[in-house]
């Protein structure tokens, strides 16, 4: 029971994120809350989704995974090492365990160099394997991402978004690695194409035992691919659990809210629309106490006042004042 | 009688038949819905009847009447004049459609100046009724912002406060929620579906999200390849579609799938420029096709359930997805 898989590859406590801003050129300097105070856990073959709205903190979550960023506080520990005291080689190492999709197959993919070029690079930088090896090791995952050995030669500009999006992941899987962060990987393409790149992130999450840190904001998606489902809201986690418990029992009423306005076909998943009135507030003034209070249709005076910390409540965590009454 | 009325309608650029032979009406206070993969021609159609198709672009069409008026007549001033009044468009992109360089409230006014004349004080007090309309709050302020100090969502409001503005019968929405998050889609797909209710005009919305046209729209047209496949009433099409395409798109829908099941897809590509194929332009991905689907077009077939281009269109029974 107790075997090295069960321990987490990838686990964060309070992980947080500031950014020094100059709102406007005159302006005094400001703390920008990318991320505040976020933690999970991830195990081999599993996925977290993160799903919230632009500006929630889903892509700088993203960034210090893939250890682009250091976090400005907290812990994150990649393969039991802690990355924030962990020394310059040592991270440099860990990073080819953690690998990212992007959402935008036409931007990531650099449009002179061939695909058998953007497959390869990162094995000519982070292995000493021989040019013919490394051309192997490329045909190969051509093959296993459903692309042609033919393909090898090719520039992405003759790909469609569908097949340039299984390049963008087949150079993430160049170096094996064990945590996959896809941020947005299913976004930008067509609903046909969509299912296939699914079924494709879920066939190599079977084959190779990948942990998947999903970011998504389109629910239904999440629904289907996730294990654990993170709600975020203004940089900071709402209410995370297990994905049955979030779709079916939501406790927060901004992980309602978000479900009922996400558009369904069947009928009978139609719940009772809630539209939530406003706009996100600006990240850079969120609101005093509950930073969704000023959305929420539940809001009292103690919502204004004092923040609500994420509790545990019928087996998910959840950071709402009201959580059992609603 | 029909608002609009298209019959025939080919849009070509060069040897690419973007839209081909289409056939399509719309009534009086209907939301219609148009859905189909990027490159099916959906916004093209859109265009051509809004007469926003330049060189190297050619219209062609039997008829395309609104309101009686046969369009492709028209000369240049009178279809000038009917675009943006008696027919009205909201894009995609909010941020990228409004002017820059241009205050919300000049953009406004510009229309209603084009259109309507009238005083300059009447013209921003209209521009002002219209920013309230849409739920634009404190509009006084945000007469004199520009674009870029407005969210995605806002500009959205923005554009379809200039697409009301001159009470068009019909407001053509082209992915209008695409580009915003899920609870201010909502907001706008509520605001919409309210104006479309209080104006009484018909709705064109076209998306690529099955799930937004299947909570707002009465009648669906599914397009395939530039041509129209399938066409009937929302909740029937949903839950028992005749063409395959229809159906093999619904099935890939995640939310239809079971936990972490394996999808249904569709083999294959959207035929480009070169590959069209003989016959029916989708048997080289048909589940269900037959040797003669390779040989003949079939053509869109009229039944007591709607149109559908398909010999072989699937029974209600064969079809639960």
């Amino acid at each position: 029971m107790y075997s090295v898989n069960t321990s987490p590859l990838l686990s964060a406590q309070n992980l947080c994120r500031y950014y020094t801003v100059r709102p406007h050129a005159f302006a005094a300097t400001t703390t920008l809350k990318a991320l505040d105070g976020a933690n999970f856990e991830l195990r081999a073959g599993s996925t977290l989704a993160v799903v919230g709205e632009s500006g929630c903190g889903k892509s700088t979550m993203a960034r210090l995974i893939t250890m682009i960023e250091p976090p400005t506080s907290g812990q994150l520990s990649v393969h039991g090492t802690d990355i924030v005291n962990a020394t310059a080689v040592a991270r440099r190492e860990l990073r080819r365990h953690v690998q990212i999709v992007f959402q935008d197959p036409y931007g990531s993919l650099n449009p002179r160099k061939k695909v058998g070029a953007i497959l390869e690079e990162p094995l000519r930088i982070n292995t000493n394997m021989s040019r013919q090896e490394r051309r192997d090791a490329a045909h190969d995952m051509l093959q296993r991402v459903g692309l042609r050995r033919e393909h090898y030669v090719r520039f992405p500009h003759m790909f469609s978004g569908g097949q340039r999006q299984r390049i963008a992941i087949a150079r993430a899987l160049m170096l094996k690695p064990s945590i996959v962060v896809a941020d947005e990987p299913v976004s930008a393409l067509d609903v046909s194409i969509q299912a296939q790149v699914l079924n494709l992130l879920m066939d190599l999450q079977d084959e190779f035992e990948l942990a998947y840190v999903f970011i998504s904001h389109g629910l239904s998606v999440v629904e289907h691919i996730a294990a654990e489902v993170m709600v975020m809201y203004l940089g900071r986690p709402i209410e995370q659990g297990a994905k049955r418990l979030i779709f079916d029992s939501p406790r927060h009423p901004y992980t309602r809210a978000l479900l009922a306005a996400t558009p369904f076909v069947d009928p009978q998943r139609r719940a009772h629309r809630i539209v939530l009135k406003g706009e996100l507030p600006s990240p850079l003034s969120p609101p005093a106490g509950c930073a969704f209070h000023t959305r929420c249709p539940h809001a009292t005076a103690l919502c204004e006042a004092e923040r609500p910390a994420l509790r545990l409540l019928q087996g998910r965590s959840v950071a709402c004042h009201h959580a059992e009454s609603i | 009688m029909a608002l609009l009325e298209i019959e025939n309608l080919s849009v070509t650029f060069g040897a690419l038949r973007a839209v081909d032979g289409l056939d399509l009406s719309i009534d009086e206070g209907e939301v219609l819905g148009i859905v189909g993969e990027s490159g099916s021609g959906k916004s093209v159609t859109m265009l051509a009847v809004m007469g926003l198709i330049g060189f190297p672009g050619i219209v062609k069409a039997n008829a395309v009447r609104f309101n009686g008026a046969e369009l492709m007549h028209l000369d240049r001033r009178a279809r000038r004049n009917m675009t943006g009044k008696d027919i009205a468009m909201i894009f995609q992109e909010p941020m990228t459609s409004l002017n820059p360089c241009f205050t919300v409230g000049f953009q406004i006014t510009e229309t209603l100046k084009v259109h309507e004349g009238g005083s300059r004080s009447a013209r921003r007090a209209r521009a002002l009724e219209l920013l309230a309309q849409v739920g634009i709050p404190d509009p006084e302020r945000r007469l004199n912002s520009f674009p870029h100090q407005l969210s995605g969502g806002m500009n959205q409001r923005v554009m379809i406060a200039m697409a009301i503005s001159c009470r068009p019968q019909l407001l053509i929405a082209d992915e209008p929620t695409t580009a915003l998050d899920v609870t201010i889609q909502a907001q706008i797909l509520q605001l919409l579906l309210g104006l479309q209710r209080e104006y009484g005009m018909a709705l064109v919305l076209i998306t690529h999200d099955m799930g937004v046209v299947a909570e707002t729209a009465q009648r669906v047209s599914v397009m395939y390849a530039g041509q129209l496949v399938e066409e009937r009433a929302a909740a029937e099409l949903f839950a028992s579609p005749s063409h395959p395409y229809t159906h093999a798109l619904l099935g890939a829908l995640p939310e239809r799938g079971r936990d972490r099941a394996r999808l249904p897809t569709i083999p294959g590509v959207v035929p480009g420029l070169y590959d069209r194929p003989p016959g029916c332009l989708f048997n080289p991905r048909c589940t269900s096709a037959r040797p003669d689907c390779a040989e003949r077009v079939p053509p869109l077939e009229t039944t007591h359930q709607g149109r559908v281009r398909c010999f072989y269109p699937l029974q209600a029974s064969k079809t639960g997805v």
